[in-house]
């Protein structure tokens, strides 16, 4: 069976209430989710906040393209193949940096404007113009077409055809609008550095944990119910740390996710924390709120607040949480590896203490040493290891599944429904086979 | 205030990396002062723990659910349990350290190190500098502080189980 240019064999994979193994360990699924889904999408790239200043670069990777992300001296952003249109050297190597105002390959000094275009390259005379105009060298590093910057946020498809942004996200940006409101002034920064934790496993698998509620108390049992144990052993008077604080909510009943609610948007995204979240309960801190009532009027500010969404997949690979504003994102590195970096934001105007807690959230959560990030990790690489067994052929997603589900949209349901798993894996199907032409 | 030698401090972390290579967690536990804390900073230079994150930043508490997950029955992730090794360079104390007062009972003292965590068939080395900022309290070597600099802390790393 052989999956390039047969859409059929694709779509087959995916069946109502259940996934094929292929999805996670074919080398074949995963280079075609390179060229197909990672092109057919909007992609997340970076936050407007790394590149402040004209010739700021940001590199990273859209699918597994290595690209920078740079802004131009007309205040708007690119995004750059990182490749020399010359030999094919890669451009830039740091993850940060200014480049001044133009780009300059190491191996033969030719140089591009900062919108990818050939500015100037040595010993320009032993290049006939007629034959140089017809290499594709003379266009210079080639620009992705299709980049938006959403409130800072900025995002780009690599496929120059497809989907609008807007199409694309559609309600989904009520998130990232939550998390931007949040911040007195309106705007957020990167913040805090970014933890990165290398996993050995499928980056669907992580996609599909961040609106599986029924494994937290489970998996979590050992870290999040251990923090509450001890804590339960502090003499009584004790202030509740603020670890204890982010740890317990972990450890909450089924009944509690249940009643949390789910909410499913076409293309693949959707969120967990409709009606409660596992960010619902922490302690106020001092000034917050007072700040966010000068700026948008206390009734505004109480919306904006009573908001806490839980994980929001932008799909394919990200994760945002307002409440707590981080932003996760899965980096597919082969079809049995993938990089987890884990961003975190300061809300412009608000006090110290949010950003401590953001950043106290990462590292408790997210790091390559959290002892819940251990936990979550053990699973994904026995699911790795046990997909590989010929007694099955496939992955179960079936809880609350009703038949008809596909066509409806943008509804809510019970916070512990697969459903949002079924609407990725059907938008999975979707982008694959985008524009694949059947073999003839 | 007695005075504790060159030798004393030495010993003192050598008998530490023992303890965690023998996973004494609890006798490692019980060397922290009540306010001591690990630190294992995520950037190079990093002087910030609360607004620039950390691969580690714990407490006492924090410390302590530590040890106590790696005994639980459901700890996943250590069945089957990590192994780890220090391979210690010669301590140095470090005399210009404004913390290091030992009129005070306050002693640093840094140590390169080589570390390696094992489990089930992989094996991962991990090198870096760790430094102890040591109280004597009731006549005994606590430690205050113990911060671990990794030469690759800014890298995408696996998971680390167990304590450097």
């Amino acid at each position: 069976m052989t999956y390039r240019n047969n859409p059929d064999a694709i779509n087959a994979l995916v069946r109502p209430a259940e996934v094929h193994k292929d999805l996670f360990i074919s080398d074949e699924i995963f280079e075609l989710e390179m060229t197909q889904l990672f092109a057919n999408t909007w992609v997340y790239v970076g936050h407007d906040s790394q590149v402040p200043k004209a010739g700021d670069f940001f590199t990273t990777t859209v699918g597994n393209e290595s690209v920078v992300m740079i802004r131009d001296t007309d205040d708007s952003i690119r995004v750059l193949y990182n490749r020399c249109p010359h030999k094919g050297v890669m451009l830039v190597n740091e993850t940060y940096g200014n480049a001044g105002r133009f780009l300059r390959c190491p191996y033969h000094a030719w140089s591009f404007r900062l919108n990818g275009d050939l500015l100037a390259l040595p010993l320009k005379r032993g290049y006939d113009p007629e034959i140089f105009g017809q290499t594709e060298a003379q266009n210079g590093m080639a620009a992705v077409e299709n980049v938006h910057n959403y409130r800072g946020f900025i995002f780009c498809r690599l496929n120059p055809q497809g989907q609008s942004f807007e199409d694309f996200f559609g309600e989904s940006l009520s998130t990232i609008d939550n998390m931007i409101d949040r911040a007195p002034e309106g705007r957020l920064e990167v913040a805090g550095g970014v933890l990165r934790y290398m996993h050995h496993c499928n980056w669907k698998m992580l996609v599909d944990n961040q609106t599986d509620t029924c494994h937290p108390m489970i998996a979590h049992e050992s870290s999040a119910g251990t923090a509450v144990k001890v804590w339960e052993e502090a003499p009584e008077g004790t202030p509740k740390p603020m670890a204890v604080e982010q740890f317990a909510p972990f450890v909450s009943p089924y009944e509690f996710f249940e009643g949390m609610g789910i909410r499913v948007w076409e293309n693949g995204h959707g969120h967990t924390g409709v009606s409660n979240s596992i960010h619902a309960a922490y302690s106020e801190i001092p000034g917050y709120f007072e700040a966010m009532c000068e700026a948008y009027g206390e009734e505004r500010a109480k919306a904006i607040l009573s908001d806490v969404r839980h994980n929001t997949t932008y799909f394919p690979n990200i994760m945002v949480k307002g409440p707590i504003q981080t932003l996760r994102i899965f980096k597919p590195i082969a079809a049995n590896k993938t990089l987890v970096e884990s961003w975190t934001f300061r809300l412009v105007g608000a006090p110290d203490k949010l950003l401590e807690r953001t950043v106290m959230y990462n590292r408790l959560i997210n790091a390559p040493t959290s002892v819940v990030g251990h936990d979550d990790q053990e699973v994904y690489e026995r699911a790795q290891h046990g997909l590989m067994s010929r007694g099955r052929d496939w992955v179960n997603v079936a809880r609350l599944y009703e038949p008809g589900e596909e066509n409806r949209k943008n509804e809510v349901t019970n916070g512990t429904n697969e459903w949002q798993m079924r609407n990725q894996y059907r938008a999975w199907a979707h982008y694959m086979t985008t524009g694949m032409k059947e073999a003839s | 205030m007695s005075q504790f030698t060159d030798q004393d401090i030495i010993d003192f972390v050598y008998a530490e990396a023992r303890m965690l290579d023998e996973q004494r967690f609890e006798d490692w536990l019980n060397l922290f002062t009540d306010d001591g804390h690990y630190w294992m900073p995520l950037a190079h230079d990093q002087t910030d723990p609360r607004l620039h994150t950390s691969l580690m930043d714990e407490d006492k508490l924090l410390l302590r659910v530590r040890v106590e997950r790696l005994k639980g029955q459901r700890t996943y992730s250590q069945q089957p349990r990590s192994r780890c090794h220090h391979l210690l360079a010669r301590p140095e104390i470090e005399t210009q350290h404004t913390s290091h007062q030992p009129d005070q009972g306050q002693y640093v003292v840094r140590t390169a190190f080589h570390y390696v965590e094992v489990r089930q068939d992989t094996q991962t080395l991990y090198a870096g500098w760790a430094t102890h900022e040591l109280r004597v309290e009731d006549n005994t070597l606590r430690i205050r502080r113990k911060r671990v600099d990794l030469l690759n802390c800014e890298s995408a790393l696996g998971s680390i189980q167990l304590f450097m």
